[in-house]
């Protein structure tokens, strides 16, 4: 077996030196009704390099990748080019096949990358400090909301009416439990503002996501300024992060955490996984005290050179255990690498630049698609994703138009349930998409409509 | 010299012996703000047509603060950063508990093949049925494997497996009325720090309970904790001491008998594949790391993944989303919770870590189940055999043989002045990977070992010879060896004190070499 080093007579010779007859006489702690004597014989014997990928050809040709025609999905995972470079250096082995870097001395390939990945997610959303991962937005928001609460000492948590609502689901599943109170207003487009009404003295934090899961781009100052004055905290979610080359980055609009998706910055769409969360916060003891995850910080060595670890442990499950902030351990690592090696890559320059492209092409199509009979434009003010009234369900033009080899976006009832908001359709678009993508869709949607 | 709570030096001795940097092969390499400049880019995209924006105020004025690089900086800048890793491919990797194996290439290259790579978790499911299939037929192996009743998918690494499976069982809890009244987890002194964080964050009391001499749950006092306010036990087995638990049957029969449920932590399932199942154990829950068994790469910390299978008691309560077959034959996903009036709720955005899962799939159908169960045994016979040739110069902490790891303490070590941080790091200059130190906290300064299946007979030989050597010298009094260790490593001993007590978690300008 190609994978396994040991030839029969080596494992004769290590038997011999361990002083046993047979490698079950390894195993006779198990107990003996437990013991499987034949093995896992109903599944398939070894396999050879070639079958198994014949087989993997055999399953992904029954889907249908972006890439091979114009595709218009966002709600939390968007499509962008990634440099070539940046796959090969991820799968450098010294990246790819090193453990979390427990042992600094010989890790600080990773540790650095950290430091600075936390440096650049700091930079884009204008926040003071990062962590070094969470698992994806979602749970970042979760655990935002965790660690509001602690910094608070309240348990209120108010989600604005237009989080993703795969986000807002997560977020109650992970906080319940610690006697967190979500409220939550019913979802309707432009209402997110709202929450200010519901902040008061036990408020620990309000969640607000901008671009919202309709792509509204949301003005967080006046909610910054009411959570503050009533003590509470402005959690900024982001589930689109090249956003942030274009808009107002929330820690310029008051924010006091922010939880976000980076998948956009080097990671591809993989079907939801693996995608790496942003979790960012004020640069305040209080708050990084209270903080989930990693964090890589600098430091010297013991000859004066500069070098990087793993540092603020104490909040960490391996030391605090059950007084942990978060019992996260391993996180993101290859991903974040993936992220901030992109974002190298473009710079500033090259960040905004793709934003004001991914924007004029998203406006670009919401004219044309908004110009079709009896289509509305929900959202005006948007980033590279907006929200049609179609005046029929959208689930079924997004089949028809899938048969016809266009992936139309994510109809609203995709992610809220059949019955309230089924004629709504979500729409992204991005630099992959070129313009005559654009005219496709818009020719089929209306041909599709008429 | 400062210490942890454990007794573990977190602030070396200064010393003016540096390793040589700066040569053809060891490349120093400053940080990316310092080699980057803000007006650089290494992308070049369609040009801008110019038209205005719809954001109004809400458009960014200021510059981002990043820097950039061209494509041959950022090739020279990561690939330099690159050496300063230890890793699997460089060498044994022998992290007790993180099952540190090679990670095989093809899946790599299955895993980027654009059908999986390249489809959003969104699109309509008519158009990602091979996804779904595959997830399906990674459930099957995973299920097979574990002879459970059904596997929650979408957790994204061990500490999410957890708590999917500690959720589960909470909401069990809760459908008969009983939530009010069991609070309590038993969980061993031995157990991963994420098993009492993860109970702790589902609002259960932690109630520890000691290993006996034998590094084995402690019998009489699991029965005396047992009560009507316990909820579960979260066990790992093998245990983290690399031991097999035998009265794991009669543990989970007592725990179901008072009415609580099982846990397994499943990071050391590499130990037990085709040679026991954990249905047959009787576990309720168990997640497993996709990471550590089926050699998706640990990618300098992630990311994971923590599929959770769950016993027919629980298998009601699993989170959404997940795939059910349809009238028709086609899959579906089940994502509203509306559908699945019993489940616990989301536990993430999307599906599950479908990256993980093709990698996780292609190791096992080149293993088949033959290749599955000598997997394990090629595991637990390598250390084993490690052990053997180790153990008198070491000092094993427990007698017997041992599971797919063996766990060390500091008794060799005594009078010599030298602690189990300076032998791992001595380790390094001897060009290896340290042990997992320090863990499990039921043996002092221990060093937990696991070599893994893919390492050959020639390298564990050579391990366990450097291994001896340094057990002896540390012993003969060769002290500065250890305490000044490493002095071959790009760099020696972090400070990780100053770390903590004055944190520089981003670059700054004017910190620099500070
Ligand atoms: C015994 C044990 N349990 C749980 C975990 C947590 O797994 P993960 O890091 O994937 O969250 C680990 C690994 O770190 C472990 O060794």
């Amino acid at each position: 077996m190609r994978y396994l080093p040991l030839l029969d007579e080596d494992r004769a010779h290590m038997l011999k030196t361990i002083g046993v007859d047979s490698v079950d006489d390894l195993f006779t702690d198990i107990p003996k009704c437990a013991r499987l004597e034949n093995g896992l014989d109903k599944l398939p014997e070894h396999a050879s390099e070639p079958c198994v990928e014949q087989h993997f050809s055999e399953l992904a040709a029954k889907n249908i990748n972006a890439g091979s025609v114009p595709f218009f999905c966002g709600a939390g995972a968007y499509r962008h080019h990634i440099p070539a470079s940046v796959d090969h250096l991820i799968q450098r082995s010294e990246f790819l096949t090193a453990y979390t870097p427990y042992q600094p001395e010989i890790a600080q390939g990773t540790l650095q990358t950290l430091f600075e990945f936390q440096t650049q997610v700091a930079q884009i959303t204008g926040m003071g400090i990062a962590n070094a991962s969470m698992y994806d937005g979602s749970t970042a928001c979760a655990e935002a909301v965790l660690m509001a609460a602690r910094i608070t000492r309240r348990s209120k948590c108010i989600l604005a009416p237009n989080l993703h609502p795969h986000y807002a689901q997560t977020t109650r599943t992970l906080t319940h439990t610690l006697g967190i109170g979500i409220e939550q207003a019913a979802t309707a487009i432009g209402a997110d503002t709202d929450v200010m009404q519901q902040i008061d003295d036990e408020t620990a934090c309000i969640v607000v996501q901008s671009p919202n899961v309709f792509g509204e781009v949301i003005d967080l100052r006046a909610l910054a300024d009411a959570a503050h004055a009533k003590g509470a905290l402005l959690i900024a979610v982001n589930t689109e992060i090249v956003s942030l080359g274009l808009l107002k980055s929330p820690g310029e609009m008051g924010a006091d955490i922010v939880a976000a998706e980076g998948q956009s910055i080097g990671n591809s769409l993989n079907f939801g996984g693996p995608y790496v969360g942003l979790l960012a916060c004020r640069d305040d003891k209080k708050f990084i005290r209270q903080a989930p995850g990693r964090f890589a910080g600098q430091t010297l060595d013991a000859a004066g050179k500069r070098g990087f670890v793993l540092t603020l442990s104490t909040r960490e499950q391996h030391i605090r255990r059950e007084k942990a902030t978060s019992n996260i351990c391993t996180n993101s690592g290859l991903c974040t690498l993936a992220f901030t090696i992109h974002m190298a890559l473009l710079g500033d320059v090259g960040f905004r630049h793709l934003a004001k492209l991914n924007h004029q092409k998203a406006c670009d199509l919401a004219d044309q698609l908004s110009a079709i009979d009896k289509v509305e434009l929900l959202t005006p003010m948007f980033f590279n994703e907006f929200t049609l009234r179609l005046p029929k369900s959208a689930h079924e033009v997004v089949e028809n138009l899938a048969k016809r080899g266009i992936l139309a976006g994510v109809p609203a009832s995709r992610l809220f349930g059949e019955g309230i908001m089924d004629d709504l359709l979500i729409v992204a678009a991005t630099e992959t998409n070129s313009d005559i993508q654009l005219s496709q869709f818009a020719t089929a949607l209306a041909e599709e409509l008429s | 010299m400062s210490m942890n709570a454990k007794g573990r030096p977190t602030k070396p001795e200064t010393s003016n012996i540096s390793p040589q940097f700066g040569s053809a092969l060891l490349q120093e390499e400053g940080l990316l703000h310092e080699v980057g400049h803000c007006d650089k880019t290494g992308v070049d995209m369609e040009k801008l047509s110019g038209r205005t924006s719809r954001l109004g105020y809400l458009e960014r004025s200021e510059a981002t603060g990043m820097v950039g690089l061209s494509e041959p900086e950022a090739l020279r800048h990561y690939v330099r950063l690159s050496g300063r890793n230890y890793a699997i491919d460089l060498g044994l990797y022998p992290l007790g508990s993180c099952t540190m194996k090679h990670n095989p290439r093809l899946n790599e290259k299955l895993a980027r093949i654009p059908g999986f790579a390249d489809i959003h978790p969104l699109q309509p499911t008519s158009t990602v049925q091979g996804a779904l299939q595959l997830m399906e037929e990674l459930s099957h192996w995973l299920l097979e494997i574990t002879g459970m009743q059904t596997v929650a998918l979408s957790p994204k690494a061990g500490a999410h497996g957890e708590m999917c499976g500690m959720l589960s069982i909470r909401e069990a809890i809760l459908a008969k009325g009983e939530l009010e009244q069991r609070r309590r987890v038993l969980v061993p002194q031995s157990a991963h720090g994420t098993n009492p964080a993860t109970a702790a964050a589902c609002g259960f009391e932690i109630d520890e309970i000691p290993a006996n001499a034998e590094g084995r749950v402690d019998w009489d006092v699991f029965c005396s904790r047992l009560g009507p306010d316990v909820a579960a036990i979260m066990l790992t087995n093998p245990n983290t001491c690399g031991l097999f638990e035998p009265d794991i049957r009669k543990i989970a029969d007592l725990i179901h008998e008072h009415g609580g449920y099982f846990y397994c932590d499943g990071a050391n399932l590499n130990a037990i594949m085709g040679k026991c199942r954990v249905n047959d154990l009787g576990v309720d829950a168990m997640h497993i790391n996709l990471h550590k068994t089926f050699s998706t790469p640990h990618g300098g910390g992630g990311p994971g993944a923590g599929p959770t299978v769950l016993s027919s008691r629980l298998a009601d309560f699993a989170p959404v989303p997940f795939v059910k077959t349809g009238k028709t034959g086609k899959l579906q996903l089940v994502e509203q919770l509306n559908d699945a009036p019993d489940s616990f709720g989301r536990m993430c955005a999307f599906h599950g870590q479908m990256g993980m899962f093709v990698r996780a799939l292609a190791y096992m159908m080149s293993h088949g189940g033959d290749g599955l169960r000598q997997v394990s045994e090629d595991a637990v016979l390598n250390a084993n055999y490690l052990l053997a040739r180790i153990k008198d110069h070491l000092s094993p902490a427990f007698s017997g043989t041992c599971m797919h790891e063996a766990l060390f303490d500091d008794e060799f070590l005594k009078g010599s002045g030298v602690t189990t941080l300076d032998f791992a790091k001595a380790l390094i200059d001897e060009g290896y990977h340290p042990m997992t130190m320090y863990f499990p906290l039921v043996v002092h300064g221990a060093l937990l070992i696991e070599p893994t299946e893919t390492e050959s007979l020639q390298s564990l030989d050579a391990f366990a010879d450097t291994l001896c050597e340094l057990a002896n010298a540390a012993k003969s009094g060769d002290q500065e060896r250890f305490t000044q260790a490493p002095v071959k490593a790009p760099l020696r001993r972090l400070d990780e004190t100053k770390a903590a007590r004055h944190p520089v978690l981003r670059f700054q300008e004017n910190l620099q070499n500070t």
